[in-house]
């Protein structure tokens, strides 16, 4: 932007009226001002008001003297409180469970899938919308279809007793220790499908030389995507490793329909705590002070990516 | 970058501005108006609502609902959050309990005392209610109903079958569940979420440890009775009940297990008196095709909850509305006609039963003698025991039992007394 406001001045003559040289000069910060303005406000001055929050006294209202970091301390507390398991014990073992498995197997499951899409298939152009369609559901649709799939008296095992397998027992959505895998099971199902359309922009724009040239020097299949392949899509990894890391972290909506917080509170993610602290309990202090952890747990992983990011740009 | 944050602050102005314009518009047009915020869509409960447009449209007022969206009673209070503290009132919202005294605390309630006092409602509804409707001597919410907890609903067809009776005491109950069982029903419809756990674990307090005990323990928060041998008891006894559900119960919502009852798949559900609304709708008749009975040993007392329209500190020129609709709310006929709908009982103790079916005599019988012999108790799963802070982490506490977090009742108790002193 800031090139088409220097160059202008050299194509109009500098005899023309300085006051339009002026507004093109302001122009593009016009345009960017409210964006910029709504994202100031919006985002970093919401981020400060909840970390001054997080050392009130805020109940259900905020309240604006400080008290210190008595919410934190609770936190901190909670955090080591395993039996019986606090709320804040369950959220963030949960989270934990949660987030690497969520990444870990739709990066696995997304790149299987691309490889194989990538074979030259026959009906990949129908394959492709199938495996990408989940994507476009939204997570209380997921969260809602897997509730009622996976349902012992609705679902699967229902069905299954119905055709004559009446050994069969799945009954993960209704166990306390349980719960949180399905919500992996319908978080993977959602998302895999989405890292694979990634993997596969990745893999064709592999230049096929390379390719070629290690099948002359007599590379196998197995060797060829292990050594040449797959590190070649390092950045799409990288991509696809930043988008699932903040879905997980910013799970709500698919724990509250599949789940609705599960058995005892058994499938609380970080943010259902969160959420219910602040609106449910009026206890907006210890809401504020989780949301500040879990920005902190967030920048943990951004920041380093960006950081990256950027030198390599420098380079 | 200076002019950026000039530019920016020009922006930010203009859209103030806007926001500003926006706000005068919506208070101008109001004078002859309701705005109502409330999370009463449902089919039931928009008819009986309807009722009070109508009182109000008589009287030439318009009623305008204030829109929320998702329709829950949490998205209405995150809703009306917002409109306060933008000074943009409604005419009145829906309420529970505590919520009332917060913003009451806050300043923004208005003053009904005047319409109060000539309505006479002093002395028609109930003291234990006044304690929410009434913020430091002044009037500002109107109670539309009482809601009791503790009851229970049992289908009569199945009851007939296994030969059963009204059980007097919890040793009959859990006597009376195991026939059901030894005859193949499901014997408790029990919805495993935290807050119905916890509605069934209110009714248990009080049969385990009486009336008293219940007070001071679910009212009055007394650490020596939240730690009690009795308290244990009553968690044991807990513990005794839940083993009576079957194995698909977690996570299932009130109103199904309501269906469990009312299709004759499970004998009895521990539930307040909205049940009854689903009775009703599937055409059932009490007496003849379910029975409401009291929770053993609840007996002669009432737990209650009740909705509340809690009337905010408007402008003078939407008070002349906002005092119809109180009135209009709190007025016997509307009381009779809403109530008989909702499966709730009047708020004010005065209403006659006619219009009324058996149970909702008896629950209206009830209150009455609850209120004067002081028997009259708060919900705590309810939020009308403690402040939300507490009754959710009560809630935490009866489900993390129920589900196994918490393994025995001694735990459960020290848990209670820890969890509710962390959510002072």
């Amino acid at each position: 932007m800031s090139s088409v406001a220097t160059t202008e001045p050299i194509l109009t003559p500098a005899k023309s009226t300085p006051i339009r040289a002026r507004l093109q000069n302001v122009l593009p910060q016009i345009v960017l001002a409210p964006s910029f303005a709504i994202t100031v406000v919006f985002v970093y001055g919401f981020i400060a008001w909840t970390a001054y929050l997080s050392f009130t006294n805020s109940k259900t209202f905020p309240s604006y003297a400080l008290t210190g970091a008595r919410a934190y301390q609770r936190l901190w507390r909670w955090t080591f409180e395993s039996d019986p398991p606090s709320s804040w014990y369950t959220s963030i073992t949960n989270m934990a469970i949660f987030g690497f498995l969520y990444v870990g197997i739709c990066l696995a499951l997304g790149l299987f899938l691309a490889i194989l899409m990538d074979q030259k298939i026959r009906g990949e152009g129908v394959l492709r919308p199938i495996f990408l369609y989940p994507m476009a559901l939204s997570f209380i649709v997921t969260g809602v279809a897997w509730k009622w799939f996976l349902d012992p008296g609705l679902g699967l095992e229902q069905t299954l007793h119905h055709f004559g397998w009446t050994s069969f027992h799945f009954d993960w959505i209704k166990n306390k220790d349980y719960v949180i895998y399905t919500v992996v099971i319908a978080g993977v199902w959602q998302a895999s499908g989405f890292v694979m359309a990634m993997f596969l922009a990745g893999l064709r724009g592999i230049d096929s030389e390379i390719m070629k040239a290690a099948q002359i020097d007599g590379a196998t299949t197995g060797q060829l995507y292990r050594r040449i392949i797959i590190p070649l899509l390092r950045p799409v990894f990288l991509s696809a490793f930043i988008v699932l890391a903040h879905m997980a972290i910013k799970s709500y909506d698919l724990v509250v329909a599949l789940t609705s917080g599960g058995p005892g509170g058994s499938a609380w993610l970080p943010s259902n705590f969160m959420y219910e602290y602040t609106f449910k309990r009026n206890e907006m202090a210890v809401g504020s002070a989780s949301a500040i952890i879990m920005l902190m747990t967030i920048s943990a992983i951004i920041v380093p990516y960006l950081y990256s990011e950027l030198k390599e740009k420098a380079r | 970058m200076r002019k950026l944050m000039t530019s920016t602050a020009i922006a930010a102005l203009a859209l103030s501005g806007l926001a500003l314009t926006g706000l005068t518009t919506t208070a101008g047009a109001a004078d002859k108006e309701v705005q109502m915020l409330h999370w009463w869509t449902s089919g039931g409960e928009a008819a009986a609502l309807n009722v009070l447009k109508q009182d109000l449209a008589k009287e030439g007022y318009a009623w305008k609902d204030v829109p929320v969206a998702g329709g829950g009673g949490d998205a209405a209070m995150t809703a009306l959050k917002a409109m306060v503290a933008a000074g943009n009132y409604p005419t009145a919202s829906q309420m529970l309990g505590y919520t009332v005294l917060d913003y009451a605390q806050a300043g923004v309630m208005g003053d009904l005392t005047e319409a109060a006092k000539k309505e006479g409602w002093d002395k028609a509804v109930p003291a234990a209610l006044q304690k929410f409707s009434v913020y430091e001597g002044k009037w500002v919410a109107a109670p539309v109903n009482v809601h009791s907890v503790n009851w229970l609903w049992i289908n009569k067809a199945v009851m007939d079958k296994i030969g059963g009776t009204q059980p007097k005491t919890f040793e009959e109950l859990i006597a009376l569940l195991d026939k059901a069982k030894a005859a193949g029903v499901t014997p408790l419809a029990l919805g495993g979420q935290s807050w119905q756990e916890a509605t069934m674990f209110d009714s248990i307090v009080e049969s385990t440890g009486g009336p008293e005990f219940y007070k001071k323990a679910f009212n009055d928060l007394d650490e020596a009775s939240l730690k009690s041998d009795t308290m244990k008891k009553a968690f044991d006894n807990l513990a005794t009940i839940v083993k009576y559900v079957d194995p698909n119960y977690s996570g299932r919502d009130w109103n199904l297990a309501t269906a469990m009852v009312i299709k004759g798949d499970a004998l009895v559900q521990v539930m307040g008196d909205w049940a009854k609304g689903e009775f009703v709708a599937a055409k059932k008749k009490p007496d003849t095709d379910f029975l409401c009975y009291r929770f053993p040993g609840t007996e002669g007392s009432v737990i209650y909850n009740s909705d509340m329209f809690g009337m905010f500190n408007v402008p003078k020129d939407r008070k002349a509305a906002q005092v119809a609709l109180a009135t209009a709310t709190l007025s016997k006929s509307f009381q009779s006609a809403f109530n008989v709908v909702k499966g709730s009982v009047p708020a004010r103790t005065d209403v006659p039963d006619t219009a009324f079916d058996a149970c909702g005599k008896k629950g209206i019988a009830d209150l009455k003698a609850a209120n004067e012999k002081g028997t009259l108790f708060g919900s705590l799963a309810q939020g009308y025991g403690a402040p939300p802070a507490i009754a959710n982490a009560y809630k935490d506490v009866v489900s993390k039992f129920v589900h196994g977090q918490i393994k025995t009742s001694e735990e459960a108790v020290t848990q209670l007394v820890q969890a509710i002193d962390d959510a002072r």
